[in-house]
């Protein structure tokens, strides 16, 4: 224990969960939404960079597992409600996206590179197509709307605002964290090094007795199960979903977020997802244009940044570093 | 009716076959999955409607070639824009940026137009109302849509004999066989990259331009082709033009006719082919392994 706490890593996350929970203190509830909705990315982010960074396999098509979760919630929401409660539904999202990424991906993993790619973004479309269609159990492109859920039993007795701004942000940072931790522990397990090994020379991982398309088949199943977690805490802040998060869109964003904070550091995907929602929200209400803007700024970030935020500040220090000493 | 449908579905296979041999090009000879495929298309719809609209009145026989050939102008201009500017950085670059790079220029291309020709729609069906309709078999048909299939077999006569029979051709082929045995021969890939490019953009621009007169130019417009384009090629395989033509008359038959029997499963019977066929057959069904 003692050693953990003299870790500078350790000491930095303790300090930023505490910014965090201090947050609501210093900001309008307006921030509280928005750093909510960016947590629950950063859920969903820090999945799909566990194919990208450590399995070497980029998904075009995350929305899928990200859609799977989300409507787990709002299916569990229109046709059980009496049992709609926010365990029940992180459950059945978790449960959802589990069974769909470990489909999609028993079919993916055969794959790597470009096809890989291609064949994640046909998935997730194919799920695109599906819930649009179903109208007559999806709601199709309308949508599902998401209620306030029960606490293990207790009921706010709060308005939806104060309730996200309140005790829900609470809750999301407190899942958040536990993501954050899970992933850590996965990637720094023997299991994650396999994963890494299988991404730097296939051949030499099979040779030494890895199985390469059952790790990555792992590796997808778990980022898709993380996709599901945060589309579930994100469901409830957003409080409707409709079948464009499966969209291959939106699944082009989640690349967008996880390179803009910067995929070889494993806090970037956090930070980019942050980042991400703060830019994509300015952009937005500042002009008519926000394509145009959130189109240049990610041509710049791969033209001139491409470690993303944190690779860029990362390699500022390593520049500086000499000079101090 | 089947006949019809039949129709119908070449007539979608059409654009179908212009947009995913532009793609197929610019996969196979860059080894780019261009996610602004779409925006192109996009860019020759709105140029070509422009143009109709500002020749309104004059005879077809003029303003038809030459919204077109001015949409292919345009789009392939973007093209060599593009390739030059942005692209020709991405070649040796691992394949997240190649795909996000194109995606900020699918954001950026989209606005691009919307600052350009304003965000209303417009309409441009004056070639369509020209051409007037002919009887097949009992039933009224567009001319038009005969027009753009027998366009659609020019054009992709024109690519295959640029292909098969050309230096040109042969080198883009060497290219898209082994990229560094074709530089290693003294083949200019610079040039030759810019060329592939501008002439996958011009397709598109050109399969944009012919579907304007019958529904109007709308932003977002390229998106559902650009996806399609995808299963195209999936299922037709890479870089081969035989592909690519199937793969186009697959997905244009199965549309029209799910479209008339059962509309809803239209999109997912779509995917679930190209899923099939990719897990079944990963090259496609002509594609090279």
């Amino acid at each position: 224990m003692k050693y953990y706490l003299l870790n500078p890593k350790a000491a930095a996350y303790l300090v930023a969960l505490i910014l965090l929970l201090l947050l609501p203190q210093f900001v309008s509830g307006y921030h509280i939404t928005q750093v909510q909705i960016g947590l629950a990315m950063g859920i969903l982010a820090l999945g799909l960079n566990l194919l990208l960074r450590y399995t070497g396999v980029l998904s075009f098509g995350h929305g899928a597992y990200f859609a799977s979760g989300a409507y787990a919630v709002g299916l569990l929401n229109m046709y059980f409600p009496e049992h709609f409660s926010f365990e029940l539904s992180i459950l059945a999202a978790l449960v959802v996206s589990v069974i769909v990424s470990a489909i999609f991906g028993f079919v993916c993993v055969r794959h790597t590179k470009v096809f890989f790619s291609i064949l994640t973004l046909a998935l997730s479309m194919l799920l695109f197509a599906i819930l649009e269609k179903a109208y007559h159990f999806t709601g199709g492109s309308d949508g599902i709307r998401i209620p306030m859920p029960t606490f293990f039993g207790h009921e706010f007795e709060m308005r939806k605002y104060p309730f996200l701004i309140g005790p829900y942000y609470y809750i999301v940072v407190g899942v958040f964290s536990a993501a954050v931790l899970t992933m850590l522990a996965i990637v720094n397990s023997p299991f994650g090094k396999a994963l890494q090994a299988t991404r730097d020379n296939e051949v030499r991982a099979e040779m030494i007795g890895i199985r390469v398309k059952r790790h990555r088949w792992y590796a997808f199943v778990i980022s898709g199960g993380f996709a599901g977690l945060g589309a579930a805490v994100w469901s409830f802040s957003a409080g409707h979903i409709t079948p464009e998060i499966s969209m291959w869109v939106f699944s082009g964003e989640i690349v967008y977020m996880v390179l803009l904070g910067g995929f070889m550091i494993y806090e970037g995907p956090i930070v980019g997802a942050i980042l991400f929602t703060y830019l994509n929200l300015y952009a937005k209400a500042t002009t008519e244009y926000w394509m145009l803007i959130m189109g240049a700024t990610l041509v710049t970030l791969v033209m001139v940044l491409p470690g993303g935020i944190t690779g860029g500040i990362s390699s500022l220090y390593t520049l500086l570093k000499p000079k101090k000493s | 009716m089947g006949l019809i449908y039949t129709l119908n579905g070449l007539y979608f296979a059409a654009f179908l076959f212009l947009t995913s041999l532009g793609l197929n090009i610019i996969l196979g000879v860059m080894g780019i999955l261009n996610l602004a495929h779409g925006s192109l298309y996009a860019v020759g719809g709105f140029v070509a409607a422009f143009l109709i609209g500002l020749m309104a009145g004059g005879p077809i026989a003029l303003t038809i070639p030459a919204a077109f050939l001015a949409a292919i102008a345009i789009a392939a201009a973007v093209g060599f824009v593009l390739e030059t500017t942005l692209l020709k950085h991405m070649y040796s670059r691992a394949l997240e940026y190649q795909l996000l790079i194109t995606f900020g220029i699918l954001m950026f291309v989209e606005d691009a137009i919307k600052l350009v020709f304003g965000g209303e729609s417009i309409y441009a069906s004056a070639p369509m109302d020209g051409m007037g309709a002919m009887n097949i078999m009992g039933h009224t048909y567009p001319k038009y849509y005969l027009f753009v299939m027998l366009m659609a077999l020019l054009a992709g006569a024109c690519i295959w004999w640029l292909m098969a029979k050309t230096r040109l051709g042969i080198m883009l082929r060497a290219i898209e066989m082994d990229r560094d045995m074709a530089h290693a021969m003294g083949i200019p890939m610079r040039k030759l990259s810019i060329f592939a490019f501008a002439l996958g953009a011009g397709l598109a621009g050109l399969a944009g331009a012919m579907v304007v007169p019958t529904t109007p130019a709308v932003l977002g417009m390229g998106m559902d082709p650009l996806i399609m384009a995808f299963i195209v090629v999936v299922v037709g395989g890479l870089g081969s033009l035989k592909g690519a033509l199937l793969g186009s008359v697959i997905v244009g038959l199965t549309r029209s006719f799910t479209i008339a029997y059962y509309a809803e499963m239209e999109m997912p019977l779509l995917f679930l082919i190209a899923v099939t066929i990719l897990v079944a057959r990963p090259q496609g069904l002509f594609g090279q392994s």
